[in-house]
């Protein structure tokens, strides 16, 4: 059950996200726009992954749900090591706040920021090609899980790592590998076999091309299979969240 | 009636430093008091144990009967912290900082309180400006604050007066003698003895994570430190009194006294030798004294 303390945690978390919206959701969509205009200049002559699909239009809704996945991952685990770094998290730790309450606020937030700035791109993006939306209800889905499964992996990491540095560490070989090996930029069928057999051990693949499905109807596995593997990653991750927020692991000595 | 603080049998080790060995210590409702101890005692060990930020590794502590670990929301929203480490949100205003506070703590709408808090800590000219801005003063102000925006019936200040200018010194504990008055029970850690000794009507002193001293604050200073005296003499002082030399300072000799009679017996014992007195000085007995007689000296507050 979530009581007072859970709203009013979730309700600090946006605030803070909405203070600093300028770097929050601004600059993430004018990162994706960038990538959006550069890969669509260069490939769109180039590249049929569907067919009859353009580049830029196949391109799209990867970029969307990339910036869903880094920014739910940035919101939590910037917040947190922040508070860690200031010291302020002790504001929270004193406070009557269940873990499962700490655990959904932050989650929560996180989703919220990944779908806003996931909207930004896409409403962007639209000024360069528009795809169908065959299933909107697919695309919510995936959205919804695969922020809530970043915004868990930020939490890990933001209560893991004592320093910026070791944040970065776990951005750069954890989360944008998994990212842009996962058929952001491309369908893993255009890859060689020992690629495409090692993608299907990335999360990330799935909720990629489950997200993908919404939009084209086409995808390189059943949306089904995508959304139980990245449902099932999310139960997994947020068992190990919560057990490790149970037991105070860094946060309570 | 149940106490306000209760620590019973409580261990906490951090590798192989004992920051606690074994606490035993009952704080009364309505009490005000002292937590004193050098550096590393294990004063902010015991806190964060209250308050649990830390958790014991044996024992066991509870606010108003309820334990910190199995019951930490009845314990935790009973029991307001004011923490060492001058920590603060830059995101926010003081206004919002103390409305999100109370929001932890499940109050919704609490305005009247955070007004009157902040009325009293100074800070009402202040409530819109972001908690970047501030001095260092006024940021201690606002822990102060964020302590006591859910009404703690026990306040916990972990040297609240570091680094902190007379001004606030004197309105912060008018205004957290005021809560002790209306029956909040007070826990104080300090550095400042005099602040403990006008302040605290008990007080417990650590060292090494162990209970050195417990007592009213009144014993404390009658029974171990009694008063002193401090005389020059035109010779020397004759062997009788010798037992009671404690130190040899500015040419002269300090002498402990039961109480003031017994200086008459000095006085005597120096004219039956002939020595007259050049210069004399009463020293009243202040908890600095005994703090340095029960924790030894050479700590470094």
């Amino acid at each position: 059950m979530l009581r007072h303390g859970f709203y009013a945690l979730f309700y600090k978390e946006l605030l803070r996200v909405w203070k600093v919206s300028f770097q929050t959701v601004l600059s993430p969509v004018l990162t994706s726009l960038l990538y959006l205009l550069i890969f669509s200049h260069v490939l769109e002559q180039h590249v049929e992954v569907y067919p009859g699909v353009r580049y830029t239009a196949f391109l799209i809704p990867g970029l969307v749900i990339m910036s869903v996945l880094q920014n739910a991952f940035a919101n939590s685990s910037s917040s947190l090591i922040q508070s860690k770094i200031t010291g302020n998290i002790v504001f929270v730790l004193l406070a009557p706040i269940a873990y499962g309450e700490f655990f959904a606020a932050y989650v929560l937030a996180s989703v919220l920021r990944g779908i806003v700035v996931g909207a930004g791109v896409y409403l962007a993006a639209l000024g360069f090609a528009q795809p169908p939306l065959l299933h909107p209800l697919w695309i919510a889905a995936f959205a919804v899980i695969g922020s809530a499964m970043l915004g868990t992996m930020g939490i890990i990491a933001g209560i893991w790592a004592e320093k910026f540095d070791q944040l970065a560490g776990f951005q750069n070989f954890i989360i944008v590998p998994l990212t842009f090996l996962s058929g952001v930029f491309y369908s893993i069928h255009s890859l060689p076999e020992f690629w495409q057999v090692l993608s299907h051990f990335n999360p990330f693949f799935y909720m990629i091309d489950g997200f993908r499905y919404g939009f084209f109807g086409v995808s390189d596995v059943s949306p089904w299979l995508s959304l139980g593997i990245a449902g099932g990653c999310l139960a997994l991750l947020a068992g190990v969240t919560l057990a490790l927020l149970k037991s105070g692991y860094k946060l309570r000595h | 009636m149940i106490p306000a603080i209760e620590v019973h049998q409580v261990h906490k080790h951090f590798g192989s430093t004992r920051a606690l060995d074994g606490v035993d210590l009952q704080i009364g409702q309505g009490e005000f008091f002292g937590l004193l101890g050098p550096n590393g005692a294990g004063k902010t060990t015991l806190i964060n144990l209250l308050a649990g930020l830390a958790l014991p590794d044996q024992g066991r502590l509870a606010v108003l009967g309820h334990d910190v670990v199995r019951n930490y929301r009845d314990s935790r929203r009973l029991l307001g912290v004011v923490p060492q480490e001058l920590v603060f949100d830059p995101f926010f205003t003081v206004r919002e900082v103390l409305r999100l506070q109370a929001g932890y703590f499940g109050l919704r709408r609490n305005d009247d309180w955070i007004d009157e808090v902040m009325h009293h800590l100074d800070l009402s000219d202040k409530a819109d400006s972001n908690m970047r801005r501030l001095s260092g003063g006024m940021k201690r102000r606002v822990l102060v604050a964020q302590a006591l925006v859910h009404k703690p019936p026990v306040i916990v200040l972990d040297e609240p007066t570091a680094g902190v200018d007379v001004e606030l010194r004197q309105s912060l504990w008018q205004f957290i003698r005021r809560l002790n008055r209306d029956g909040h029970t007070v826990l104080l850690t300090t550095h400042y003895l005099e602040e403990a000794e006008t302040l605290c009507n008990r007080i417990a002193m650590l060292k090494l994570g162990k209970i050195v001293a417990l007592d009213s604050t009144q014993n404390l200073l009658k029974s171990i430190a009694g008063c002193r005296v401090w005389l020059k003499l035109s010779g020397i002082l004759p062997p009788v009194l010798l037992p009671q030399v404690v130190d040899q300072a500015d040419e002269g000799y300090v002498l402990a006294l039961q109480d003031y009679l017994s200086l008459e017996t000095v006085l005597a014992a120096l004219r039956g030798a002939n020595i007259t007195v050049q210069e004399m000085q009463l020293q009243q007995p202040d908890l600095e004294t005994v703090f340095l007689q029960v924790v030894g000296r050479g700590r470094d507050a």
